[in-house]
C-alpha cells in the first residue's frame, strides 16, 4: 500500500478543496487568491498521491522498484510554478483593484447588469436600430428603413 | 476555368490600388476581367452547343472528398456570358457613374471585381459544396455593395437584411445539399443524375431545405421584402446583383436541379405555387412605386417569380422557353436598372412625379429605355417576346397556371409603360428635367444591352440552337425560339397580355385607389421585423436570465455541476466499499492535522496577514508531505514558492486594507460553506475512486531506464521535465512569461519598468565618502525602514544563495534541483536583496529588464527545441557533448542543460517583473501618494470636499 493511498490524505484533500472553494465564492479578490492557491494544494496532492510513494526517483540512489512514480511529480512540479505565476498575477490584479476603486472587490459585470436593466425594461440590444430615427438621415433619398417599434406587450 | 477565378480574385486585390492611383477609371481597366470570362466563355461555344461540356478538375481537400471540380455546359454557359458581360458593362459604367473622389470607390472596385468572381465561380462549380462557398460569397459580397453607402442607416439595414435572409436561405440549402450529396455519395450535380436517388421523408426534406436556399436567394416569396428595400445599393449594384447575376443564381441552382430533382414530391408545387404569387404580388406592387428603382425592383421580384415557375417545373418547353427568359429578363432589367442610374445621376432624383419632359432633352436614353422596356412587355420583334411565347407555349396543357401567367404578364405590361411613361413623358405644369450631357459611358453600356435584346430576337432561331442542349436533358423538345410560329394561341395570349397591361395602365387614374389599397395582409417587411424584433428580445431575456454578472454566482454554478455529475460518478464507483489504510506513516496524520486546521482557520481569518500565513502555512505542510511521500524535488519547489509567494504578497498587503470587508456576504456565508463542504466531499471521494482506478500499467514505470539511456541524467523527474516531457515545460516557461507581463502591464502607467531608478546620483549622493556600505541601495532607504542586520545578512547571503542556486541548476539532472528550483533560490537571493535595501538595490542587484530576461530564457528554451531539429532529431531531443576544460578535466554536457537554463532564466525573469512591479512600482506609488495614503480612488475622495 502506497503512502498516498490512505484515508488521512483524502481527508485532507477534500478538507484543502472544500475550504478552498469556500474561499473562491467570496467577492475580495485577496481571499479568492487565498482559495485558489489551497484548491492548487488541494489538487497537486490529489495529482502526487495518485501515483506510487517510495524512494526518491533518483536512478542510483535505491532500488529502482522502489522509487515513487516521477511523472505525477513532474506534472505536480509544473503546477506549483504555474499557480506562482497564476498568484503573482491575482495580486497584481487585485492591487490594481485597490488603486482604482479602493478595495480589491469583484464587482458585478456593468455589460451583463446593463443587459438585465434592458431586459426588465423590454428593450432589444441593437443600439443601431434605436438610436437614430430614419427622418434624421438628411441623405435619405431612397425608401427610409422601416422604424422600428418598441414593444410594449 | 480556374485561371479565370484567380484572374478575378488577383484583380480585387490590386483593384484598390488602380482606384486609389487613377480614381474610378480604373474600372475600365476592371472590365476587362469579367470581359474576359466573357471571352473566353464566347470561344468555347461551340464545345458546349452541342451538349458537351467543358470540364476542369483540380485536386483541393481530398480528405473531405472535395475537388475544385469545374464544368461548364449550356446552362452554365449561358450563365458565365450574362456574368462576365453584365459585369464587364457595368464596371464601366462604374467608371464615370461614381465621383471620382467619392469615398469608397477602392472598396466599390475590389467587391464588385470579387463579386464578379464568386459569382462565375458559382455558375461553373459542378461541385455543390464548392457552388456553396461560392454562393455565400457572393452573399458577403453583396453585403458589402449593398452597404456601399456605410453612412446611411437605410444603406445598413438593407444590406444587413439581404446578408440575413439570404445566409439563412444558404444555411438551409447547405444542409439539404449534405443530404442529398450524403445520400447520392457524390456532391457534383452532373453525377447525380446518374444515380438511383433515395426516396421517402429523407429526400423531401433535402429538397425543401435546397428550395429554401434557392427562393431566398432569388427573392421568392416568402423571402421578396429584402430585394426592395436592398434598393439603397449604388445603382450599377442594382442593374448587376440585382437584374443579372446574383438573384439569378436561385433560378440557375433550380435550373440545374431541376432535371433530377423535379420528380420529387414538393418540388413542382413549391415551385410552382410560390413562383405565380410572387409574379402576381410583385407585378401588382410595382403599379404603385413612384421611385423608378423600386419599380423596377417589384418588377424584377415578379419576373423572378415567373422564372421560378417556368425554370423550375421540370419539362422540357418550359426548360428552353426558362433558358430564353434568363437571358432576355437579365438583358433588359440590366438596362433599365442603367438607365435609372443615369437619370438619377443627371437629375438628382428618381421619383417620377418629380422628372418631366426627358423624352425630349434626353432623346437617345428614352430610345435605349423604350428597347428594353418593350422587351420586357414582350412587345415583338424583341427578345422579350419570343420568351414570352415560349413560355406561354409550354404551358399551354396547364390552363391554370398558365392563366396566372398571363395575368402576371399583364401586370408586367402595365408596369413596363408606367416606367417608360414616369421616367420620360411630360407632367402638365413641371419644368423639363434636364440631365446635361450624358457621359457615352453612362449611355453606351444600357444601349449595347437593349441592343442585344433587339438583336437576338430575329435571331432567336441560333438562339434556339444554342440553348438546345439544356432542354434536352428533360427529353425531346416540342417547340422552337422563333418570333414567329404562326397564328397561335401563344401568339394570341400575347396579344391579350398587351392589350389587358395597356388598358390597366390607361385606368391608372380611376384604379388608383385599389393599387393603393390592395396589398398582401402581411409584407413580408413586417415578418422579417417581428421576426428579427423577437430574436432580440429573447436574446436579451435569455442573457439577462443565464448571466446576472456576479463572479461567485458564476464560479458557484460551476463548481454545483461538478459536484453534481462528476460527483454523481462517483456513486457508480463506490469508493466506500474499499478498504483503507489510516495512514502510511505516524509523521502523515501529525502534519496533515496541522494542514487541515490551519486551512479551516484560514476560511474564518478576518485579518488578510493572517489568513495568508494560515495559507502559507498549508503550503509548506504540503512540502512535508512531498518529502513522506519520496518526492525531493517537489518539496523543495514548494517549499521555494511558498517563501516567494508570502514575500509577494506582504508586499501587495502593505497597501490593502488590513481586514477583509465583511459587508452584505455574511447572509450567504452558509451558502458559500455548504457548497465548499459538498464540493470537498466530492474531490475527496473522486480521488479515492480514482486511486483504486488503476488499471493499466503505468507509462511511468519506463521513465527510469529511460532517463538514463535517453535522456542522460538520473534525476528522473527533472529528465521528464527536460525531455521526456519537455513540450509541456516549454508551453508552462511560455505560460509564466504571459503571466510576468501581466503582472507588469498591470501596475506599471506607461512603460514597461517605468522612470528607471537613477541610482548613482542618489547612491552617490547619500553615501559619505570613504566609508564602506553592506548595500549600496541601503542608503536610500528612510532611517526607519532600514534595518543593518538585514542588510548586513543579505549582504553576506545573497551571493552564496545564487551560487547554490546555480548549482541546483546544474546538478539537477542527476540529483534533486533544476531550472525550476534554481530559478526560485535566486529569485529569493533577488528578494532578499529587494527587502533589505530597497528598490534601488534591486538595479543594483539585477541591473538588466525583467524583459530580456524572461525573453532571452525562452529563446533560450525554444531555441534548444529547434536546434535539436535543425541537426536532425526530433524537438528537444537531447544527446550529450563531451568536452574537456583546463583544471576540470573531461566532463560532459547534456543538451537539455540548455533549456534548463532557459526555464531558469525564465523563473528569474518572473521573480524580476513581481519584484519590480509589486515591490519597487509599488513603493513609488507609496512616495507620491505621500505616505501609506490611498490609491487613486482615495486621492480622488480627497480631493472632492
Amino acid at each position: 500500500m502506497s503512502a498516498g493511498a490512505n484515508l488521512v490524505s483524502f481527508v485532507t484533500i477534500g478538507v484543502l478543496v472544500g475550504c478552498g472553494v469556500t474561499l473562491l465564492l467570496e467577492r475580495s479578490l485577496s481571499r479568492v487568491l487565498l482559495g485558489v492557491i489551497l484548491i492548487g494544494n488541494g489538487v497537486n496532492l490529489l495529482i502526487v498521491f495518485g501515483g506510487r510513494a517510495g524512494e526518491p526517483p533518483v536512478v542510483g540512489v535505491g532500488d529502482e522498484s522502489a522509487m515513487s512514480d516521477a511523472l505525477p511529480q513532474a506534472m505536480v512540479l509544473t503546477a506549483i510554478v504555474i499557480t506562482f505565476g497564476f498568484t503573482a498575477f491575482l495580486l497584481a490584479i487585485s492591487y490594481r483593484s485597490w488603486y482604482l476603486t479602493g478595495d480589491d472587490e469583484v464587482p458585478d459585470d456593468i455589460e451583463d447588469r446593463e443587459i438585465v436593466r434592458r431586459a426588465a425594461r423590454r428593450e432589444v440590444s441593437a443600439a443601431d436600430l434605436a438610436s437614430e430615427p430614419a427622418v434624421a438621415d438628411p441623405q435619405q433619398v431612397d425608401a427610409p428603413a422601416p422604424p422600428r417599434e418598441e414593444d410594449r406587450g | 476555368m480556374l485561371v479565370l477565378l484567380i484572374l478575378h480574385l488577383v484583380a480585387a486585390v490590386v483593384a484598390p490600388l488602380l482606384v486609389r492611383r487613377w480614381g474610378p477609371r480604373a474600372c475600365y481597366l476592371l472590365a476587362l476581367v469579367p470581359a474576359s470570362a466573357f471571352g473566353w466563355a464566347l470561344v468555347r461555344t461551340p464545345e458546349v452547343a452541342h451538349g458537351g461540356a467543358v470540364v476542369e478538375t483540380y485536386p483541393w481537400i481530398s480528405e473531405l472528398g472535395l475537388d475544385l471540380a469545374l464544368r461548364m455546359t449550356t446552362l452554365s454557359w449561358l450563365m458565365t456570358l450574362l456574368v462576365g458581360g453584365v459585369g464587364a458593362l457595368v464596371l464601366g459604367y462604374s467608371a464615370r457613374y461614381f465621383p471620382p473622389d467619392a469615398l469608397g470607390n477602392s472598396r466599390y472596385a475590389g467587391v464588385m471585381v470579387a463579386f464578379a468572381g464568386a459569382m462565375l465561380g458559382l455558375v461553373l462549380a459542378d461541385d455543390l459544396l464548392l457552388l456553396y462557398v461560392c454562393w455565400e460569397l457572393t452573399t458577403v459580397f453583396s453585403y458589402l455593395l449593398i452597404g456601399h453607402s456605410s453612412e446611411r442607416r437605410s444603406s445598413r439595414w438593407a444590406a444587413a437584411q439581404a446578408l440575413t435572409v439570404t445566409t439563412l436561405g444558404g444555411l438551409a440549402m447547405l444542409i439539404g445539399f449534405l443530404m442529398l450529396g450524403h445520400h447520392a455519395g457524390t456532391y457534383r450535380w452532373s453525377e447525380l443524375g446518374q444515380q438511383p436517388l433515395p426516396g421517402g421523408a429523407y429526400l423531401v426534406v433535402a429538397v425543401l431545405l435546397i428550395l429554401l436556399g434557392a427562393l431566398s436567394k432569388s427573392a421568392v416569396l416568402p423571402f421578396t421584402s429584402w430585394l426592395p428595400v436592398a434598393m439603397a445599393a449604388p445603382t450599377p449594384v442594382s442593374a448587376y446583383l440585382h437584374a443579372a447575376a446574383m438573384v439569378k443564381a436561385g433560378v440557375y441552382l433550380l435550373g440545374l436541379l431541376t432535371p433530377v430533382l423535379a420528380v420529387v414530391g414538393p418540388w413542382r408545387p413549391v415551385v410552382v405555387i410560390a413562383g405565380l404569387a410572387t409574379m402576381l404580388v410583385g407585378g401588382w406592387a410595382a403599379l404603385r412605386q413612384t421611385d423608378l428603382k423600386l419599380l423596377l425592383a417589384h418588377g424584377t421580384v415578379s419576373q423572378l417569380g415567373l422564372l421560378t415557375v417556368v425554370v423550375g417545373v421540370g419539362t422540357a418547353d418550359a426548360a428552353l422557353a426558362g433558358a430564353a427568359m434568363l437571358l432576355a429578363h437579365a438583358l433588359f432589367k440590366a438596362a433599365l436598372f442603367l438607365v435609372v442610374g443615369v437619370i438619377d445621376h443627371g437629375a438628382g432624383t428618381r421619383d417620377l412625379r418629380a422628372l418631366s419632359g426627358l423624352r425630349r432633352t434626353a432623346p437617345v436614353l428614352t430610345g435605349v429605355a423604350v428597347l428594353a422596356a418593350a422587351s420586357m412587355a414582350g412587345l415583338p420583334p424583341l427578345l422579350g417576346f419570343v420568351a414570352k411565347e415560349a413560355v406561354f407555349a409550354a404551358f399551354a396543357d396547364q390552363p391554370l397556371v398558365l392563366a396566372v401567367l398571363v395575368a402576371g404578364t399583364v401586370l408586367t405590361v402595365a408596369y413596363s409603360i408606367r416606367f417608360v411613361w414616369g421616367a420620360f413623358a411630360d407632367r402638365s405644369g413641371a419644368v423639363a428635367t434636364d440631365l446635361g450631357r450624358i457621359a457615352p459611358s453612362l449611355l453606351i453600356p444600357p444601349a449595347l444591352l437593349a441592343v442585344v435584346g433587339l438583336v437576338t430576337g430575329p435571331a432567336a432561331g441560333a438562339l434556339d440552337h444554342l440553348l438546345r442542349p439544356y432542354p434536352e436533358l428533360f427529353g425531346a423538345v416540342g417547340q422552337h425560339l422563333a418570333l414567329w410560329h404562326g397564328l397561335t394561341p401563344a401568339l394570341g395570349l400575347s396579344v391579350l397580355a398587351l392589350a389587358g397591361g395597356t388598358a390597366l395602365f390607361a385606368l391608372r387614374g380611376p384604379l388608383a385607389p385599389a393599387v393603393a389599397r390592395l396589398r398582401w395582409p402581411v409584407t413580408g417587411q413586417r415578418g422579417y421585423e417581428w421576426i428579427t424584433h423577437r430574436f432580440d428580445r429573447v436574446a436579451v431575456d435569455v442573457t439577462s436570465v443565464t448571466q446576472r454578472g456576479s463572479l461567485p454566482q458564476y464560479l458557484g454554478l460551476i463548481l454545483i455541476v461538478l459536484a453534481a455529475v462528476p460527483g454523481g460518478a462517483v456513486f457508480l464507483i463506490r469508493p466506500w466499499e474499499q478498504s483503507l489504510d489510516l495512514w502510511a506513516t505516524p509523521a502523515q496524520p501529525v502534519v496533515l492535522l496541522v494542514v487541515c486546521v490551519a486551512a479551516l482557520l484560514a476560511v474564518g481569518a478576518s485579518r488578510r496577514l493572517t489568513a495568508m500565513l494560515l495559507v502559507g502555512m498549508t503550503g509548506y505542510g504540503t512540502a512535508m508531505l512531498f518529502v513522506l511521500y519520496g518526492a525531493p524535488d517537489l518539496a523543495l519547489t514548494q517549499f521555494l514558492v511558498e517563501t516567494m509567494t508570502i514575500a509577494i504578497f506582504v508586499l501587495v498587503l502593505r497597501r490593502l486594507p488590513e481586514r477583509f470587508s465583511m459587508r452584505p456576504l455574511r447572509r450567504s456565508r452558509w451558502i458559500r460553506r455548504t457548497i465548499g463542504t459538498i464540493v470537498g466531499t466530492t474531490v475527496a471521494a473522486l480521488a479515492v475512486g480514482a486511486a483504486a482506478a488503476r488499471q493499466a500499467r503505468s507509462i511511468s514505470e519506463e521513465f527510469p531506464h529511460l532517463a538514463v539511456e535517453q535522456g542522460h541524467g538520473r534525476n528522473v523527474v527533472n529528465v521528464t521535465l527536460v525531455d521526456i516531457r519537455a513540450w509541456d515545460t516549454l508551453g508552462e516557461a511560455a505560460v509564466l512569461v504571459a503571466a510576468a507581463t501581466g503582472v507588469a502591464s498591470l501596475i506599471f502607467h506607461q512603460s514597461r519598468t517605468g522612470p528607471r531608478p537613477r541610482r548613482r546620483e542618489i547612491a552617490e549622493d547619500a553615501e559619505p565618502a570613504g566609508r564602506e556600505v553592506w548595500l549600496r541601495g541601503g542608503a536610500t532607504l528612510h532611517e526607519r525602514q532600514r534595518s543593518i542586520v538585514l542588510e548586513v545578512v543579505t549582504r553576506l547571503i545573497s551571493h552564496t544563495a545564487v551560487l547554490f542556486s546555480l548549482y541546483l541548476l546544474f546538478s539537477g539532472h542527476n540529483a534533486p534541483g533544476g531550472g525550476f528550483a534554481g530559478g526560485l533560490v535566486a529569485s529569493l537571493a533577488l528578494t532578499m536583496r529587494y527587502l533589505a535595501g530597497g528598490r534601488y538595490e534591486l538595479v543594483e542587484a539585477a541591473p538588466i529588464g525583467a524583459g530580456t530576461v524572461l525573453g532571452a530564457g525562452l529563446l533560450l528554451a525554444v531555441g534548444s527545441a529547434v536546434v535539436s531539429l535543425v541537426v536532425g532529431g526530433t524537438v528537444l531531443e537531447s544527446t550529450t557533448v563531451d568536452l574537456w576544460l583546463p583544471l576540470i578535466g573531461h566532463f560532459y554536457l547534456v543538451t537539455s542543460l540548455f533549456f534548463d537554463v532557459g526555464v531558469y532564466l525564465v523563473v528569474i525573469g518572473l521573480a524580476l517583473d513581481v519584484l519590480r512591479s509589486l515591490g519597487a512600482e509599488v513603493d513609488r506609488h507609496i512616495e507620491t501618494a505621500g505616505g501609506a495614503g490611498g490609491g487613486l480612488a482615495g486621492r480622488q475622495g480627497e480631493a472632492r470636499p
